[in-house]
């Protein structure tokens, strides 16, 4: 996957010119440094190469004037390289508000990932062009990486968690996904391809694949089997347990007065273990589903949550079709597309 | 005083090689020079195995298919490659070996503090060897010599215990090392032997040694933990028991991001004495470069989150790693500047050793500008886990410190061994180590930048061209390393004779016989001279318009 300049990577998203930007820069600057150092150094060389066995130099006095200059110079282009890089990072790891979701499970050795259209992939994730993506991701076993290299995009994909990252593709083709973190005998062997599409494309492919039930669907199938309707309603309007509709992103008081965004990894954790930060006015009664639902199903449920109408949340899904108000370039791919504020990360 | 004049007794037959003889007169020694040499010994040997790894690598690399080997020996191969070359040689490689030989002797005393422990030290570093070469051959270990959880607790079914068992072990050898030339140097100076007057190699030999004892601890622990959790389940750092693996990556990289300075900083501080002693001048601000080790020793300490950048750690503390790692680069770029003025007006003989130091230069500035790139955020993202930090790594480890130390060896070897290695073959293999380092690494840049994620058996094919690169370069240092195992070994027998001072140079070091006898000096020295002090301090020249404020020698 190069471009035309073999030694620079193939740049297919929004952001990967921002980077290389910044690695231009840095290269300049490397390349400015290291050729004055082994300039002056092979100078020196030759000028004072030893003439005769006797020669003796005389000796030479330091200098604050030079020593404050070579310490603050360094030190200032640093700061330029800092500040420009800090601020790109920000946007790597800040998932605009109205991008599409998508579900990355990792596995020794394959990356599993459902649109949040139900659409399901193995080592190989569909996109539109020009459209917001954010994945959020966790693995089923080990520590694994998501990396795009075509999209200057990488994460970690941690067990116990979910990471989130997202891009924006600014051209179709097929770009390498890898695992980039070390994970046991078949690493090498983790990888896959993001196909970008046109849109048109895109929503043929959507609806060539074999339709299974969108997450969110899903998840309301789990929270039925589960029994988690007994407590928290049909819809998540809550009863011996805490109201989840219009839950997620939101700010919660628990039990001992602290409050906590009701996060992905908040949800996540209160599934498993209950009782780790127990919602205000709530007692200590919900059992764990640790060992009960896979990291798949915890993204169902997840979805299904998320969907649930109410509060800063948006219905997504199968849910209910109802509009979303928020600015963003409506997707053209699916009529159930999610849109709605990005829940914290 | 005139490298030249100083007079040295007549020379006696007997030295600390031949003093005493016998096998036990070696493995029960209290000599810092003999202990020295049984650390060279060993440590040569497992650099060795360590190299049989990389060539390994390099093999397997060659093509895009995983052909030569098989995914799992591969994996245990690189794994293998890292810990050896990590902790068994590059550890333990200056310190041990020209760091014990030399403390004593640049400071005018007659051995360590601590010679029994020095001894321990040696011992506990052989039990932690042959633990892990154990665990090698037992079945071999595959989690990388990162031993990231859960994989390393949980998911792999090899030798993960015994060979943390010896790492382990290995540890207290640092520390008792670091131990020991930190209460020498206090302690045991000669008269008049002042702090600022100590050679710049013991100043960054005390700088490593605060970071063996202060760091050396956390892997331990560290280590242990990892083996109860992968033992008993306790759940440290296992999720579903409620555990946090990232913990183990803080744990782990506060340990092992200061062991960078474990291995580079006594290469600077042998690149101080040949860039002084190879150019006839005293180190262009010598107390910069001297407390620079100490900045480098500190600051290495708050930097360990620049590994995490990709892992979910909060992007502000990312933002204080990344500023943090910006500023330990600068009193490296201090130390590069000063080398770099010493070589103003001076006298430059291009002696192997010199070679070296040049070559230091050139590679630790390549090794420490590529860092900026990984401490830069936004870069990090793209270029962590590729080849590029591979290639970034081998800069600073191979090009610096191994080259750092090549150099020592080569300057102190007629000290160290009495005879002389072959100048000719010395200048030659110095070049061709050169050549092959580069031609090996390079590319690794280029193909880390396109995204080729490290640890990969087999590869995409358009990055082949990079590694068949790279497999020739390794070739050429390959057999660039050998030459000098070479006619080292040669020399010790059939080298020309060393005199006490073959260099002409004014260190106490050269103010002894060689090689030196057991007690190094007849009579403990008084020192009335500051280091690298060719030419009377009356003489001292000013630059320029900098005059102004003046950092006397004296």
């Amino acid at each position: 996957m190069q471009s035309w300049i073999p030694l620079v990577p193939d740049s297919a998203s929004t952001l990967s010119w921002k980077v290389d930007a910044i690695y231009f820069y840095l290269s300049g600057i490397t390349l400015f440094f290291t050729l004055l150092i082994s300039g002056i150094l092979i100078f020196f060389v030759i000028r004072y190469r030893r003439r005769s066995p006797y020669e003796i130099p005389r000796p030479i006095a330091g200098s604050h004037k030079l020593e404050t200059l070579w310490t603050v110079i360094p030190f200032l282009i640093s700061m330029t390289i800092f500040g420009w890089a800090s601020s790109v990072y920000f946007q790597q790891y800040h998932p605009p508000d109205n991008a599409v979701e998508v579900y990355v499970v990792g596995k020794q050795w394959m990356w599993k990932i459902q649109h949040s259209t139900g659409q399901r992939e193995i080592n190989e994730l569909h996109v539109p062009v020009g459209r917001k993506i954010k994945l959020i991701m966790t693995t089923e076993d080990v520590i694994h990486d998501f990396f795009v290299p075509a999209f200057r995009m990488k994460a970690d994909v941690v067990p116990g968690k979910y990471t989130t990252q997202w891009f924006e593709a600014t051209k179709t083709g097929t770009f390498h996904l890898f695992c980039a973190e070390y994970c046991g005998m078949n690493h090498s062997g983790m990888i896959g391809s993001v196909i970008v599409m046109e849109p048109r494309e895109f929503d043929n492919w959507l609806s060539g694949n074999t339709n299974s039930a969108s997450p969110a669907a899903a998840g309301q199938q789990l929270y039925q089997t589960l029994g988690c309707v007994s407590c928290h309603g049909a819809n998540g309007e809550g009863g011996r347990g805490p109201t989840l509709a219009g839950l997620v992103g939101r700010k919660t008081p628990l039990v001992g007065g602290q409050e906590v965004v009701a996060d992905e990894a908040y949800i996540r954790e209160s599934i498993l273990n209950p009782q780790a930060k127990l919602v205000e006015g709530f007692g200590p009664i919900m059992p764990t589903f640790q060992g009960q639902v896979s990291e798949d199903q915890l993204l169902q449920l997840l979805a299904f949550i998320k969907s649930l109408p109410g509060g800063s949340s948006q219905p997504q899904g199968t849910a209910s079709p109802a509009a979303s108000g928020s600015a963003a370039p409506r997707p053209v791919a699916s009529p159930a597309q999610p849109n709605r504020p990005a829940a914290g990360q | 005083m005139k490298a030249e004049e100083f007079e040295l007794p007549p020379p006696s037959r007997v030295n600390y090689l031949n003093a005493t003889y016998g096998l036990k007169s070696w493995l029960l020694t209290k000599d810092h020079k003999r202990i020295a040499l049984l650390y060279l010994g060993s440590i040569t040997f497992f650099f060795f195995i360590g190299g049989l790894y990389a060539l390994m690598i390099r093999l397997e690399l060659l093509t895009p298919q995983g052909d030569f080997l098989q995914s799992t020996t591969y994996n245990k191969v690189f794994t293998q490659h890292g810990i050896i070359m990590i902790f068994f040689f590059l550890i333990p490689s200056i310190p041990a070996t020209l760091g014990n030989f030399l403390v004593p002797m640049m400071i005018g005393a007659k051995d360590l503090a601590f010679p029994r422990i020095n001894l321990l030290s040696w011992y506990i570093y052989l039990i932690g060897g042959v633990i892990t070469i154990y665990a090698l051959l037992a079945g071999g270990v595959d989690t990388g010599w990162t031993f990231y959880t859960p994989f390393s607790t949980t998911f792999s079914n090899s030798y993960v215990v015994a060979t943390g068992l010896g790492i382990f072990i290995n540890g207290f050898s640092s520390i008792l090392t670091g131990l020991n030339f930190i209460v020498t140097i206090h302690t045991m100076r000669a008269p008049g032997m002042t702090w600022f007057r100590m050679p710049l190699f013991l100043w960054s030999i005390y700088a490593t040694s605060l970071v063996m004892i202060l760091g050396t601890p956390v892997i331990a622990i560290t280590i242990l933990l990892l083996a109860f959790e992968r033992v008993s389940r306790v759940g440290i750092f296992d999720p579903a028991l409620g555990g946090d693996p990232i913990l183990f990556q803080h744990l782990f990289w506060f340990y092992s991001h200061p062991a960078v300075y474990i291995m580079v900083l006594p290469s600077m501080g042998v690149v101080s004495e040949l860039i002084a002693n190879f150019s006839r001048k005293n180190i262009f601000g010598y107390r910069f470069v001297a407390f620079s080790s100490l900045a480098i020793a500190v600051f290495g300490f708050l930097v360990w989150g620049h590994h995490l950048f990709v892992t979910s750690q909060s992007v502000y503390a990312g933002m204080i790693f990344s500023f943090l790692s910006f500023a330990v680069a600068i009193p490296s770029a201090i130390k590069v500047f000063n080398w770099t003025a010493t070589l103003y007006k001076s006298s430059i003989s291009y002696d192997t050793p010199m070679l070296y130091a040049l070559g230091f230069i050139g590679l630790f500035t390549v090794g420490g500008m590529t860092g900026l790139f990984l401490a830069a955020l936004a870069l990090d993202v793209h270029l962590s886990d590729t080849y590029f930090v591979v290639a970034h790594f081998h800069y600073i480890m191979v090009g610096g410190a191994l080259m750092g130390y090549l150099g020592g060896l080569h300057y102190w070897w007629p000290k160290i061994t009495g005879r002389m290695y072959p100048e000719g073959w010395g200048r030659f293999s110095a070049l061709v180590i050169f050549v092959g380092f580069n031609l090996t690494f390079l590319p690794q840049f280029v193909a880390g930048f396109l995204g080729m994620p490290r640890r990969y058996h087999a590869y995409p094919p358009e990055f082949q061209v990079f590694n068949v690169l790279s497999s020739a370069g390794a070739s050429i240092l390959g057999l660039g390393m050998l030459i000098p195992a070479i006619y080292f070994v040669w020399s010790m027998r059939y080298g020309k004779v060393a005199e006490s001072n073959p260099w002409h140079l004014p260190g106490l070091e050269w103010r002894t016989q060689s090689p030196p006898i057991t007690e190094n000096f007849d009579v403990t020295p008084v020192v009335t001279w500051e280091a690298y002090e060719f030419a009377p301090p009356e003489e001292t020249e000013i630059i320029g318009k900098f005059g102004s404020e003046l950092e006397q020698p004296a």
